[in-house]
């Protein structure tokens, strides 16, 4: 395979033959498609009963039903057909649904609760993170700091940690401080490990907005801070909206912190999926359900960022 | 922050010092990592002499000094379990390199629609590895998972014969398997950006020179794409060196210790057996691998940053 790429690459940067044009398109496309098919088989399972779901050998076409997602957002019980038929008729769907596997919903299940953390930990650390990471990275772009390299390696080496490693002395000290299996124990622990990203990320950004913009701007009697917030702010807004999103999804994403220092309360939804738990095990439409609903936003990410993917992944260092 | 508060802000600080506003920009920021990162850290130093034990915790906090590092280093389990750590972090980013490599290599050919494929190739590794290491449980199920069966399919191989997170041959793997269908998005980004970072009079002048297709590649692409590499392999390497989410989903290092992770042994030492003094000599241990391949990793991007 080498030998093929290499004689392609003669030819790439001037053009490539149309021939090596489609031998590397096809062999991309071939390696996408396996690529994507897990995840294409999880959304599918999402909509299949549960006997479908584990039925041998897999079932690639099936008959598609919300139950996964029904019993992703409710508790149910099982019940006698005679309790059932003397009910009085389903009112919505989702009661019909339930009642013809011989069950009534008992209630709402945990998810939604999870969700919400989910989304005020994300949220709130990303806030913090950007907020905190937008005036260090500020400093760090324009004013001389004693030590500069020393504490933006610092900053970068805290992100470095492993989170096992770091989560028992946190752990202690949450408890000390009362902050375990809290959302603002997470948004602090959150905003932490995400301001090295942002400090990097923006510095990177701010360093491209010309300086002249400022110094004019200060010319004209502006103070500093208003240089930033006239000037300079309106400029990195993309950079800062995508510094944003990076942040995002890590805390979107985070599980080792989660799992160790979250049980009920403060749980996000990655240490609550693989237990969300059906009638005589995994509950793997459900599961499926709620890895969906997980993923779509962090799709949706993916494209808008694609400009962006490379400076988020290394630190902003690396652009392309 | 509301419009007012920040105007009056402005006013309040107009005419401080550039210096001033340095500092108070940047110190939030290093306050928050000293108090969430090292102050735990100074905490983690100094329990890693001690024989704590949070699951007896009304035992007085006894200072053993080096006892907790001797114990660890003198343990041949965790010399296992190093090695296993080892074998996966090389088994899985030699993978990660060769196919990311080669992935971007065919990208560059910009061929028609690279970028929308290029989009779905980047999925895998925006995704939460708990979510990752979750649903490839369901995937690999020896029983309904579509693995295993396609597997059977082309070998013959009946699907429930094997399992590819139950049985000591195949689950170290499997790890590597997972990692890899994960992370080699992040390693072809990578060197897609240096192979776009070469320029383009470099091959015209050796078109001039007539240099074959393939002396191009060694003598060219490969040379100036070199940084990127190291830079990938580090950071996938730290990254795999302190994993703990997927294998603990997938696998949680079974089956027996098969796929014991360090950070595996961290978590069990820590939050089962709740022998802190012992598991922060071990974070500490673990701490300073990552710290010094950090700084090794800041060099390199220094490197790749010069060009």
């Amino acid at each position: 395979m080498t030998a093929a790429v290499a004689n392609s690459t003669a030819h790439s940067i001037v053009e490539a033959s149309p021939r090596a044009k489609a031998v590397a398109g096809g062999l991309v496309i071939l390696y996408a498609v396996i690529t994507i098919l897990p995840l294409l088989w999880i959304v599918a399972t999402a909509f299949k009963s549960q006997s479908d779901a584990i039925a041998y050998p897999p079932k690639v076409i099936f008959e598609p039903t919300l139950e996964g997602y029904v019993n992703l957002f409710t508790v149910r019980t099982r019940q006698t057909p005679d309790f059932i038929a003397k009910l009085p008729p389903p009112e919505t769907w989702y009661d019909k649904l339930v009642r013809e596997r011989d069950m009534v919903i008992a209630g709402p299940s945990k998810v939604v609760p999870r969700f919400v953390n989910s989304l005020i930990i994300g949220f709130g650390s990303t806030f913090l993170a950007v907020f905190l990471g937008t005036l260090a990275a500020y400093a760090f772009s324009r004013f001389r700091i004693p030590l500069a390299d020393d504490l933006l390696f610092f900053i970068l080496s805290t992100r470095m940690m492993p989170p096992v490693a770091v989560a028992i002395p946190i752990y202690l000290m949450y408890r000390q401080l009362n902050l375990t299996d809290t959302r603002l124990g997470m948004i602090l622990l959150y905003t932490a490990v995400n301001v090295s990203l942002a400090v990097w990320l923006l510095k990177g950004f701010i360093d491209e907005i010309p300086r002249e913009y400022e110094e004019a701007a200060l010319v004209d009697g502006y103070t500093r801070l208003q240089a930033l917030r006239k000037v300079v702010l309106p400029q990195a807004v993309t950079g800062i909206a995508a510094t944003a999103i990076f942040c995002l999804i890590f805390s979107w994403n985070e599980y080792a912190f989660a799992v160790l220092l979250t049980s009920g309360e403060a749980q996000t939804m990655p240490p609550f999926i693989p237990f969300i738990i059906g009638e005589g095990g995994q509950d793997w439409p459900a599961v499926a359900a709620a890895t969906t609903l997980f993923v779509v936003p962090i799709v949706l990410f993916t494209v808008l960022l694609r400009k962006h993917l490379l400076r988020g992944i290394t630190f902003g260092a690396v652009r392309k | 922050m509301s419009e007012p508060a920040r105007s009056r802000a402005t006013r309040r600080v107009r005419g401080l010092s550039d210096r001033t506003i340095a500092w108070l920009f940047v110190a939030p920021t290093i306050a928050l990592l000293l108090a969430i990162n090292i102050f735990p850290l100074v905490w983690m130093i100094r329990l890693s002499f001690t024989s704590l034990n949070l699951s007896m915790s009304y035992l007085p906090l006894r200072f053993v000094g080096l006892d907790n590092f001797r114990d660890i280093l003198t343990d041949e389990d965790v010399w296992f379990r190093l090695q296993t750590t080892a074998q996966f972090v090389i088994w899985s980013v030699a993978l990660q390199v060769v196919i990311g490599y080669g992935l971007a290599l065919l990208i560059n050919r910009q061929f028609r629609g690279h970028s929308f494929w290029t989009t779905i190739i980047l999925l895998p590794m925006m995704l939460s590895p708990a979510v990752v290491g979750n649903f490839w449980t369901l995937l690999l199920q020896p029983q309904i998972g579509p693995f295993n069966y396609v597997i059977s399919l082309f070998t013959g191989v009946p699907p429930s014969s094997f399992s590819m997170t139950g049985q000591v041959a195949l689950a170290p793997w499997t790890i590597v398997l997972v990692d890899t269908w994960m992370w080699t998005p992040y390693v072809m980004l990578i060197c897609l950006a240096g192979l776009r970072s070469i320029p383009d009079y470099i091959y015209e002048a050796a078109e001039v020179d007539r240099a074959s297709a393939w002396r191009q590649f060694w003598s060219i692409t490969l040379p100036m794409t070199v940084p990127f590499l190291m830079l990938a392999v580090l950071f996938r390497a730290i990254e795999n060196f302190k994993m703990f989410d997927m294998v603990n989903l997938l696998t949680s290092g079974g089956p027996g210790s098969t796929t014991e992770l360090v950070s595996i042994t961290l978590k069990r030492a820590a939050f089962e057996k709740w022998r802190t003094g012992y598991s922060s000599a071990l974070a500490i241990i673990l701490f300073v691998t990552v710290f010094g391949a950090a700084n090794i990793y800041v060099k390199v991007l220094k490197k790749v940053k010069q060009r």
